[in-house]
């Protein structure tokens, strides 16, 4: 058997990390790999391209239901769709209430006592909600679990920004475990050169942009019928390239330990990109009044 | 041991503060004072209310011990919910001798332990749901609550479990208070700030809930605020009050009831006990209703007579004849025992390290006796403390704040007093050292110690420690053994 790889997906909040995971997971099953998905967002959407469904059983959801975690069994919480792909969402708390950060950490050692992570498996994925808040959502990267991290993400700013973050996270458990950054997956919104851009970025953070995924309306056809491209139609161009991201990612070996830039440079390559404006220093904290009178007297 | 010097107290703390790394020392020193009775702001000489070094075996509690444990647990007619995971109600239940009259179970419940037995699903999803349905059973189970108190442990500042909004619709629903007190553990520096949320909650969510509403009030209503009843201390402190000719409307929060609490604000005159942990209130009384508010101290005849003449300084003539005749009667009493035990005690030393009111409180009540303090310290006391305890102390006695492990074991074995009034914590310690040690949290299960008749069973528990034949046959086994090898004859064996 192959060692297990263990990979956890972040990037910015509707950056497209489940539509992404799962197409890509999908490629996967269909090269024949025994592939699993944790979702770790308490929203539990990580896996319905899987499974056709609105949204799994949650780990979570059902230990409230049965009294607590101990009640349950592996197969209740565990379902498998396509291609053989185990689906697992960890599950939480609707916004406002309780600690979702808990849930995630909860639901993980329970796979994990539970043996889900069994001798078949070559790929688990951890689809990780978007921005990491507390050391809950950090639980995927730490000792034993995720030891390579993707970071989806596109040529705007906010999802650079995002990118920059979770590499500073990847450093401080880096150092204390195996946790390594494997690459940005850009994951297109056709802003101008895009590709380059994040290349420039990887490349700053030490690391690949693994793969460009265009953006094609194929993807969101195949998310109304809750299906992945792969499944809803394998012959489409889009499809491809989800493979080729598959292919990518199963033969990387380029694992590293991030390093993260600081604020000022990452706005200097937003705007040599053109993405951020340099900032007028006369005009900061001026009132409208101050700036039309000080526009007189020019 | 005869007293230290100025001099030799000062070098005594510096040879302590030795030991320490650099910035624990710099941190430390300012804990540390010796007393000058000429110094009007203690924040001249001593730091308080400051963060605990880690690794120093502080003896403080969190703000939940202020909360549960001092301030709303002994309300005996009222349920106090700790909300959380189960330690901390279970650890706290029935901890504090306070004691109180009723039929625990039925309509008094001071001893018992209630909590939400927080699991993880209650930390993931929040446990408000199951706060609302605890308090709905309580109601169907213990219907002679007259109402309740949720206490939050830690987990709830983190979740954000809006107990303010559970509390309010139940509390309508049934028609009985139910006070929210966002007491978490990690807030503030010790059970200080669990005090003053505690008081804030009373404040609040009880007595402002009762204004305009009223009673045949008389003008010589009084309030005991902040007697914890260990013991009974607040048993015998009422008869004083009551003999005197005042009338006790409440008496909280030892053997007190939530309607002594409402009432609270038609008195006339506050009597504070405790000003540590219900200066609070008393403070918002005097503001919002003109209650004066008076601290007093009924420890040991001397302070004890001061205190009636202070209370009675408030009322007319009949209150101060009453409370000159109160001291009439019992000075006779109080004689006799002075003549009984002084003789054995006088020119005794002591060393305090306590809470609350007690490490300047019960000063008068040792001097009465003949004894001397010459060192103490507060666990988590504010410098308003310290201002009222310098007066009290002598000159070059110690001062020791939030006292470490090291700290009390060094002045202690070096002063070497006679007695040391401290907790269950430092009790062996300090007897395995030889030096005889009475709890002075729980009075080692003894007391009253509060009034006159309190009073008798101070002096006789004091001599019963110090007297006790048990001290002079302590030897320790290695002074026992004179036959140990000389170095140099072991030299010979290898």
């Amino acid at each position: 058997m192959a060692k297990l790889r263990q990979a956890a997906i972040y990037g910015k909040g509707g950056i497209g990390k489940s539509t992404t995971t799962q197409n890509l997971v999908a490629a996967l099953a269909e090269a024949g790999k025994k592939v699993m998905i944790v979702g770790c967002d308490p929203k539990a959407d990580s896996t319905r391209l899987i499974l056709h469904s609105k949204a799994q059983n949650s780990v979570m959801g059902l230990a409230a239901e049965a009294g607590s975690v101990e009640d349950l069994e592996l197969e209740d919480v565990m379902s498998v769709g396509y291609g053989g792909i185990k689906c697992v969402e960890s599950g939480g708390p609707e916004p406002g209430v309780g600690c979702a950060g808990r849930g995630v950490i909860t639901a993980i050692n329970f796979l994990e006592e539970e043996g889900a992570y069994d001798e078949d498996l070559e790929f688990v994925f951890y689809d990780v909600l978007g921005d990491v808040v507390c050391g809950g959502f950090a639980m995927p990267i730490r000792e034993n679990k995720a030891q390579e991290i993707y970071i989806v993400c596109s040529g705007e700013m906010m999802a650079m920004y995002a990118a920059n973050n979770i590499a500073k996270g990847i450093v401080k458990y880096a150092n204390s475990g195996g946790v390594r950054l494997a690459g940005l997956i850009c994951n297109s919104r056709n802003t101008d050169r895009e590709d380059e851009l994040i290349i420039a970025l990887a490349e700053k953070l030490g690391t690949q942009m693994i793969h460009f995924i265009p953006r094609h309306n194929v993807v969101q056809h195949a998310e109304i019928r809750r299906m992945t491209v792969i499944e809803y139609d394998p012959t489409a161009p889009q499809a491809d390239e989800y493979r080729a991201l598959a292919r990518k990612i199963v033969d990387n070996k380029n694992f590293v330990i991030p390093t993260p830039v600081t604020m000022d440079e990452l706005e200097a390559l937003l705007m040599e990109f053109g993405i951020m404006e340099a900032d007028d220093e006369s005009i900061i904290g001026k009132t409208a009044a101050e700036l039309a009178a000080e526009l007189a007297v020019a | 041991m005869s007293e230290l010097t100025r001099e030799e107290t000062e070098a005594l703390i510096q040879e302590v503060l030795e030991v320490y790394p650099e910035k624990a020392r710099k941190d430390r020193a300012k804990h540390l004072a010796v007393n000058d009775q000429s110094i009007e702001q203690s924040k001249k000489c001593i730091t308080s209310n400051r963060k605990s070094l880690p690794g120093v075996m502080t003896v403080r509690g969190c703000a939940y011990a202020g909360s549960k444990g001092v301030v709303w647990g002994p309300i005996k007619d009222m349920i106090h919910v700790s909300h959380g995971p189960i330690g901390c109600g279970q650890y706290s239940r029935a901890g504090r001798r306070n004691y109180y009259v009723g039929t625990t179970g039925v309509d008094t419940f001071g001893t018992m332990n209630f909590t939400s037995d927080f699991q993880e699903k209650d930390i993931v999803f929040g446990g408000d749901k199951k706060l609302a349905k605890l308090v709905a059973e309580i109601e169907q189970l213990f219907p002679l609550h007259k109402g309740i108190s949720v206490q939050s442990e830690c987990p709830i500042g983190l979740i954000g479990d809006d107990i303010e909004a559970v509390s309010k619709k139940a509390a309508k629903e049934m028609n009985k208070p139910i006070v929210p007190v966002r007491c978490e553990g990690f807030r503030g520096v010790s059970q200080s700030l669990g005090h003053h949320i505690a008081n804030d909650s009373i404040r609040d969510w009880v007595l402002d809930k009762r204004d305009g509403q009223g009673f045949d009030a008389t003008p010589y209503d009084v309030s005991i605020i902040g007697d914890y009843n260990i013991g009974g201390d607040a048993w015998a402190s009422r008869i004083l009050i009551e003999e005197m000719g005042l009338r006790v409307v409440s008496q909280w929060s030892g053997d007190g009831t939530l309607a002594e609490i409402e009432k609270t604000p038609k008195v006339k005159l506050n009597l504070l006990h405790c000003y540590r942990s219900m200066n609070y209130i008393s403070r918002h009384m005097e503001e919002k209703y003109g209650i004066p508010w008076l601290e007093y101290n009924f420890f040991g005849p001397t302070k004890i007579a001061e205190s009636l003449r202070a209370i009675a300084a408030h009322f007319d003539d009949s209150i101060k004849e009453g409370a000159e005749r109160v001291i009439a009667k019992y000075q006779p009493m109080m004689d006799a025992v002075i003549a009984r035990y002084k003789p054995r005690l006088q020119g005794k030393t002591v060393m305090l390290y306590v809470g609350g009111l007690r490490p300047r409180h019960v000063i008068g009540a040792y001097e009465d006796l003949g004894m001397q303090v010459i060192g103490t310290g507060y666990e988590f006391a504010h410098n308003d403390d310290y201002d009222r305890t310098i007066k009290e102390m002598g000159n070059a006695t110690l001062l020791y704040d939030d006292a470490t492990g090291f700290e009390l074991e060094e002045f202690i074995k070096r002063m070497q007093p006679d007695l040391v009034g401290s907790g269950i914590k430092e009790k062996y310690v300090f007897q395995k050292m030889g030096i005889p040690l009475r709890q002075m949290h729980s009075w080692d299960y003894s007391g009253p110690y509060h009034g006159y008749d309190g009073f008798a069973i101070f002096a006789r528990d004091m001599d019963m420690a110090i007297s006790n034949p048990c001290w002079s046959k302590q030897t320790p086994p290695w002074k026992k053994r004179p036959e140990v090898p000389e170095a140099s004859e072991l030299k010979k064996v290898a």
